[in-house]
């Protein structure tokens, strides 16, 4: 069952006249019948089109967080062969929210650290809907050091609304565990390229996607707050979100042109959930190409440049 | 409000009103004491009774800090204003304006060097007065210029931090001050020169989960409140009441955080005492 977004109405109506007259051509109607489902599905196939062709950021979040979007265990099932999932920080836990692993990705070593919202209500539990408390952080700093030893390149792919904000959290150091996530990111010496899939929120989101390359899905939004959190804040109404998704230049185009991210994935027409297989290998071919662009580079120059890159940002604005 | 606001004309009513007792005397937060507003400044900003560490002034601050209260004002690096081209209820650029107009500084990190008991200290002061002292742009920058300018001096670098978190006026260009500071203080790092925070009331958000926490030593302010998630966040999530003393420094200490609380009577002595330890140098010979 495909579920539909509230502004994805027109496009829901049309492909259920579609499904009603390939029920009817189905059982042997008329001939005209075919003419017009063509017609239809065409309509129908046009309709999507456009609507994705200008979605709002507010239509783009709800894209990123749409529940049947393609997650991060999809995309390592699809991209990673011999995924090994390594479990634990050694120092207090292991947390779900934030899985990672050895793997191949087209044939070579890599390590795999990201968040993982789950599928239905047991997994998402399981993974805390994404949101990862320090230990989840700390074992991502833990993957990391072991990528670095072993030069392996780092590949993170954030989806993540944040940080969990718990009591648990707070008490264990969870703006330490991602300082030094960050930190970690940020001295490797091996290439690490980071995917925003789904939703980048906030430091949550910046501890793992400290990176030589920053790449973001077409329709992935990545934020210094939630468009809720940051409307509560500014306009001191959650209901403003519309609005603060609007202002607050989250989307994947405003961040390309501000510098903030290297590149966009193009996502298949009517959103990665429509066709995830095109999605993950979109996403795919991207990060390979990230990664050649960072073959040959010494562990020196790969260090200067991640620093210089983050460093430029901002110095000059368009 | 009395009889003679009713019938003196508003011009002279100003003049009074500067001199009534209300701006003379400051209540207390915690124990709701009434300290007389002179006690309190030569308190540096301590309540006397119940020793609340109230928001102190950043130039009273700095003048409490360096040896004989001098020390020179580094210039911060300027940066592109308004990225987004943002308004909320009202337009960023006019905030702007407004605050700077308010505390006569360009943005909410204030840079300085000068000498500690002798020896030679960058030291950063993000002033919780412009703007929350939320992290955008142009604190981001300031921080990790300062940090550049205590290497190139090599000297130690302090900083304290105040901030409720990012600044949200500059959306993704604030979130990426975190990895940019946290370059910074990995450069520092590598140059082997100490870098102490001091954290006090509040450090939030960004702030704390980047280079508050990246210290080599972390010092908090007594009763500072010091976390990620801000409370009303994380009630809403748990909904359950917080427990006692929660974010606060003593907390943080407790769960490791932060190496120990110090007093403000007592933290220019501890910074000297750590900074001539960490550069071996004997504090007190050489400020004779």
């Amino acid at each position: 069952m495909r579920s539909y977004l509230d502004f994805e109405k027109p496009v829901a109506e049309l492909e259920a006249k579609v499904e009603e007259l390939r029920a009817v051509s189905a059982r042997g109607g008329a001939v005209s019948i075919g003419e017009e489902l063509t017609k239809l599905e065409a309509k129908a196939a046009k309709a999507l089109a456009d609507l994705y062709k200008d979605l709002t950021p507010w239509q783009k979040t709800l894209v990123a967080r749409h529940p049947q979007r393609p997650r991060f265990l999809d995309f390592v099932q699809g991209l990673v062969t011999d995924f090994t999932p390594l479990a634990g920080d050694r120092k207090f836990g292991e947390d779900q929210a934030i899985v990672g692993g050895l793997g191949r990705f087209r044939g070579a070593p890599v390590c795999v650290i990201g968040q993982e919202k789950g599928t239905d209500t047991k997994s998402r539990l399981a993974h805390n809907f994404g949101m990862a408390r320090p230990e989840g952080y700390r074992k991502a700093v833990r993957l990391m050091d072991l990528a670095d030893r072993f030069d392996m390149p780092v590949l993170c792919l954030v989806d993540t609304a944040g940080a969990f904000p718990g009591v648990d959290a707070e008490e264990r150091g969870q703006a330490e565990a991602i300082a030094r996530s960050t930190d970690a990111s940020l001295a490797l010496g091996v290439a690490n390229v980071a995917v925003v899939l789904g939703e980048g929120g906030s430091g949550g989101a910046v501890a793992i996607a400290s990176c030589n390359r920053v790449l973001m899905l077409e329709h992935a939004i990545y934020t210094v707050a939630s468009p809720e959190a940051s409307a509560s804040i500014l306009w001191r109404d959650s209901g403003r979100a519309q609005d603060a998704a609007t202002s607050m230049k989250i989307t994947a185009p405003d961040l390309r042109k501000f510098g903030i991210i290297d590149s966009i994935v193009p996502e298949p027409v009517g959103g990665a959930h429509r066709d995830p297989q095109a999605a993950i290998d979109a996403v795919g071919a991207a990060i390979a190409s990230a990664f050649e662009s960072l073959a040959g580079m010494s562990r020196d120059q790969l260090r200067a440049a991640r620093a210089d890159k983050f460093l430029a940002m901002g110095r000059k604005v368009l | 409000m009395n009889w003679i606001s009713n019938v003196v004309p508003p011009k002279i009513r100003s003049i009074l009103k500067r001199e009534s007792p209300d701006n003379l005397w400051v209540k207390c937060p915690e124990s709701g004491e009434l300290v007389f507003h002179k006690d309190l400044e030569a308190n540096l900003w301590v309540v006397p009774g119940s020793g609340y560490h109230m928001r102190m002034p950043a130039e009273a601050r700095l003048k409490a800090l360096f040896d004989g209260g001098h020390y020179e004002t580094l210039a911060t690096p300027e940066v592109p204003l308004d990225p987004l081209k943002f308004r909320d209820v009202k337009r960023y650029t006019d905030r702007l304006k407004e605050y700077r107009a308010r505390t006569g500084v360009a943005d909410a990190v204030r840079l300085t060097a000068g000498k500690l008991d002798g020896m030679n200290v960058v030291v950063a002061l993000q002033d919780f007065d412009f703007l929350g002292g939320s992290l955008g742009m142009a604190a981001g920058e300031a921080i990790i210029s300062g940090m550049m300018a205590a290497k190139e001096r090599k000297t130690p670098f302090i900083i304290f931090t105040a901030s409720g978190g990012a600044r949200m006026q500059e959306g993704m260009f604030s979130l990426m001050q975190m990895p940019r500071t946290t370059v910074a203080v990995q450069r520092l790092r590598a140059a082997k020169l100490p870098y102490i925070v001091v954290l006090t009331n509040p450090t939030t958000g960004g702030v704390t989960a980047s280079y508050a926490m990246l210290g080599d030593i972390h010092i908090a302010e007594p009763g500072a409140v010091i976390g990620f998630a801000g409370a009303r966040v994380i009630e809403q999530t748990i909904r359950e009441k917080l427990p006692d003393g929660f974010q606060r420094a003593e907390y943080l200490v407790e769960h490791g955080m932060v190496d120990m609380v110090v007093a403000r009577r007592d933290m220019r002595d501890t910074l000297a005492r750590i900074v001539a330890l960490l550069t071996n140098q004997s504090a007190r010979s050489q400020a004779a």
